[in-house]
């Protein structure tokens, strides 16, 4: 199983870096000298990675420093870029840790994120993952805006075998996360997971919304959450840097999890993200079904995005 | 977070003094910041260097005008091939549902773009507008209760969907709408498809079944504004694939820049035919390439201001308002006409982000918590006034107040506030009638002197 995730991950990334590193040999046959041309050429294919401009400036500047006016391969430059993105992106992989820790019982974890962006589908994965460790799982679904939101976490519920707690469509979420509390803490769960309805950072009641739900979980344990979630979709351009701007800014996030990462899209924001919030990545999304959840490797998704075995 | 390109040409071509025409270097020295502008604002990177060539060439030589710095220049000139690059003719841009019905209007796109939420919407206008009779059908059998949320999504907004069927495929659930839609004599049958990854050959191989089976005369992609540089790969796979007719762009109500509409529009060669533009089924809009361009370049978005204060607003109201305001005459009528203007358009907030350079009073109109539950309790605390009152707020008397808070269920402080306001507001529309004589202010065509142009009403823009 666990080399089926790898090699989804791999495939997934092979198909997304094949272009960057086409690009990379089509710019190096051979070897061929480091000049200004070739730069601008380099930061071109790291931005359709969605590094963005500022950050692949600064990457294919760092290059510069050492290599600039100096004969090297397509390969060399693959190794340097991997090697600078490991290093940025290396604090940051970290797994999400639940369920351990005999004092948080339930160790409640909040997800959050834009709509469509994968946060039920991750909890279910989540849900499963933990449940293969033998933890109880309990899920809430906060979700009671979006049509058949609630239906589809029950479905997870049934797929991972973890109770679902939920009120009708329209229910206030934070009454109902704290009802969730309640019933994991005196069933003895190991993790709460509690999903919310997707919402756009710039949209200020929706915002207080969910404010109010982890102020409502503080009120009956004032270390809840222990962890807020915040679910990022592969495909996102710049803005990304926005929406986790204002969520942290809200409802102080705590960790990302990016998913879809199974198509084209190189979620190169991330650098950026990494260098800008520094917050820890948990994990990455490569599928739709419930094993397609990977741990996040700072090196692995480096030498992903550069071909580099 | 990011500059606008007009901060951005401002800096760049500070030290440009020279009149006259665009010479080659300066068009060098700013298209380097046009580019970064549309990389940031996530223009694909094959689709900015495209649009650099065609602008350079529009650019240079260009006369700079008398009265704008040459940045200026350069961003219009900008704007206008923006525009032109994203824009179609009129008669594109309409969906295609002509010929015998049903018409069936495929639903394409990644997961998560919004494809449910948008069949709602369009089956929404397609009732309400065009007086069509719709089906729904969902043909998502892969995400976990993605049938069931098309149903409630029809009973919502009262639209037909197709009953659903468990163990169907995808391919049988189009053939039995297709049906469905003939004996019952739909005009239109929309098929909401799975979300599929571009790469995923078994799913691209499932749309293209489905198209066959279905022969629809529309498909849509629906792609979310925030997409990054990957926008011309999925552009590009799905029109080669099952090709397209039309583009729908989503979370338009978010703060992203939006780039991947001119990717979109490039790749596909299809017109973008409508935004989405939050959650509710009627947040849909006609698409306009000028609001897009300005809005990629940051430049906020006066014509649709302009446009939507226009739409909204009856002219001759308006007109009354003005003359009245002329002679300096503002009593709580013309107030509560105004609040109900004013939640028309999408309430503060709504207003305010069409407007250029206003971000940061943005974030404090969010703090003042100007939203439209409390221009609707203003506006029930004025309507609880009698005819005499409104017309001179000065005869309320504490028993007067305490009968109108009653009335509209607020309390006499609220009311009070009303009153204050009122007072500010037509205190603050006397100076600018005065000013207005002057000349010097300038009034937004369309809104006939129904908001006091370029300024907040007192009272909306600090902290409560
Ligand atoms: N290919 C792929 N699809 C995913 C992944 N994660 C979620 N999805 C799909 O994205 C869509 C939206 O997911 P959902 O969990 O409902 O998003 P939510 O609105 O944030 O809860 C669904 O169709 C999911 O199956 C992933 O890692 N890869
Ligand atoms: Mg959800």
């Amino acid at each position: 199983m666990a080399l089926r995730w790898f090699q989804r991950l791999k495939q997934g990334l092979a198909k997304t870096s094949s272009r960057l590193t086409d690009g990379v040999q089509g710019i190096f046959t051979g070897r061929r000298r480091l000049d200004e041309e070739a730069l601008e050429d380099l930061e071109d294919l790291l931005i359709t990675a969605d590094l963005g401009p500022a950050t692949a400036a600064k990457l294919t500047a760092e290059l510069a420093r050492t290599r600039f006016e100096k004969e090297v391969s397509g390969e060399e430059v693959r190794e340097a870029f991997a090697a600078s993105i490991t290093d940025i992106l290396a604090p940051t992989a970290k797994p999400l840790e639940a369920g351990n820790d005999p004092t948080k019982r339930p160790h409640v974890v909040l997800v959050v994120g834009v709509n469509g962006s994968g946060k039920t589908t991750t909890i279910g994965k989540l849900a499963h993952q933990l449940r293969g460790q033998g933890k109880s799982v309990m899920l809430c679904a906060g979700d009671t805006f979006r049509a058949a939101a609630i239906e589809q976490l029950r479905i997870w519920g049934e797929r991972v075998g973890a109770p679902v707690v939920a009120r009708d469509s329209g229910a206030d979420a934070a009454g109902l996360a704290f009802d969730a509390y309640k019933q994991a803490r005196e069933a003895g769960t190991d993790v709460l997971l509690i999903d919310t309805a997707g919402r756009l950072h710039n949209k200020k009641d929706l915002m207080d919304e969910l404010s109010k739900i982890v102020r409502v979980l503080r009120k009956l344990d004032e270390t809840t959450p222990h962890d807020i979630v915040m679910v990022l979709d592969a495909t996102v351009g710049q803005n990304a840097l926005q929406q986790v701007q204002v969520f942290r800014e809200l409802v102080s996030i705590t960790g990302l999890v990016v998913t879809k990462l199974d198509g084209t899209a190189k979620a190169g924001v991330l650098i950026a993200l990494a260098e800008t919030f520094g917050l820890p990545v948990h994990a990455v999304g490569v599928g739709e079904t419930a094993e397609d959840l990977r741990p996040f490797k700072a090196e692995d998704y480096a030498r992903g995005l550069m071909g580099l075995e | 977070m990011f500059e606008t390109l007009s901060d951005r040409l401002g800096k760049a071509l500070e030290g440009l003094t020279s009149r006259g025409a665009l010479k080659e270097s300066d068009v060098e020295a700013a298209m380097r910041d046009v580019r970064v502008a549309l990389l940031e604002a996530d223009v694909a990177l094959p689709v900015v260097k495209d649009f650099i060539g065609r602008v350079k060439k529009e650019a240079v030589g260009e006369k700079v005008l008398k009265s704008v710095t040459p940045g200026q220049q350069v961003v219009k000139i900008v704007h206008d091939e923006l525009v032109a690059m994203l824009g179609a003719e009129e008669e594109e841009q309409k969906l295609r549902l002509l010929g015998e019905p049903p018409q069936a209007l495929m639903m394409v796109g990644l997961q998560g773009s919004g494809k449910t939420t948008s069949t709602a919407k369009l089956a929404r206008r397609l009732k309400e507008k065009d007086r069509k009779k719709v089906l729904m059908a969902s043909l998502d059998v892969n995400r976990p209760a993605a049938q069931e949320q098309l149903k409630v999504l029809g009973e919502q907004i009262d639209v037909a969907t197709l009953p659903i069927v468990k163990g169907q495929g995808p391919v049988d659930i189009a053939k039995r709408a297709m049906q469905a839609g003939r004996l019952s004599g739909y005009d239109v049958v929309i098929l909401d498809t799975a979300g599929r990854l571009h790469v995923d050959e078994a799913l691209m191989d499932e749309v293209a079944a489905v198209k066959a089976a279905a022969n629809p005369s529309e498909i849509m992609l629906v792609v979310d504004a925030m997409t990054g540089q990957d926008a011309v790969n999925v552009a590009e796979s799905f029109t080669k694939r099952i090709g397209l007719t039309g583009v729908l762009l989503t979370r338009v109500d978010g703060d992203a820049r939006g780039g991947a509409a001119l990717s979109m529009r490039q790749v596909t060669g299809c017109p973008i035919k409508f935004l989405g533009t939050g959650e509710k089924s009627e947040a849909l809009e006609v698409f306009r390439a000028d609001s897009i361009a300005s809005r990629i370049l940051g430049m906020g978005d006066i014509v649709s201001l302009v446009e939507k204060a226009s739409e909204t607003i009856e002219q001759e109201e308006a007109e009354r308002i003005a003359k009245r305001m002329q002679k300096g005459q503002f009593d709580l009528d013309d107030m509560r006409k105004q609040l109900e203007q004013m939640r028309k358009m999408g309430g503060m907030e709504g207003l305010m982000g069409m407007l250029p350079g206003i971000g940061k009073m943005k974030k404090q109109l969010a703090a003042a918590n100007i939203d439209e539950k409390m221009l609707k309790r203003q506006e029930a605390i004025i309507q609880s006034m009698t005819p005499k009152e409104r017309g001179n707020p000065k005869m309320l008397h504490a028993s007067r107040k305490l009968r109108i808070a009653a009335g509209s269920g607020t309390s006499v402080q609220e009311v009070n506030k009303v009153l204050k306001q009122h007072q500010q507001m037509a205190k603050m529309m006397k100076q600018f009638t005065k000013m207005g004589k002057k000349g010097g202010m300038p009034t937004l065509p369309g809104m006939g002197g129904g908001m006091p142009p370029g300024g907040l009403p007192p009272g909306f823009g600090g902290p409560r």
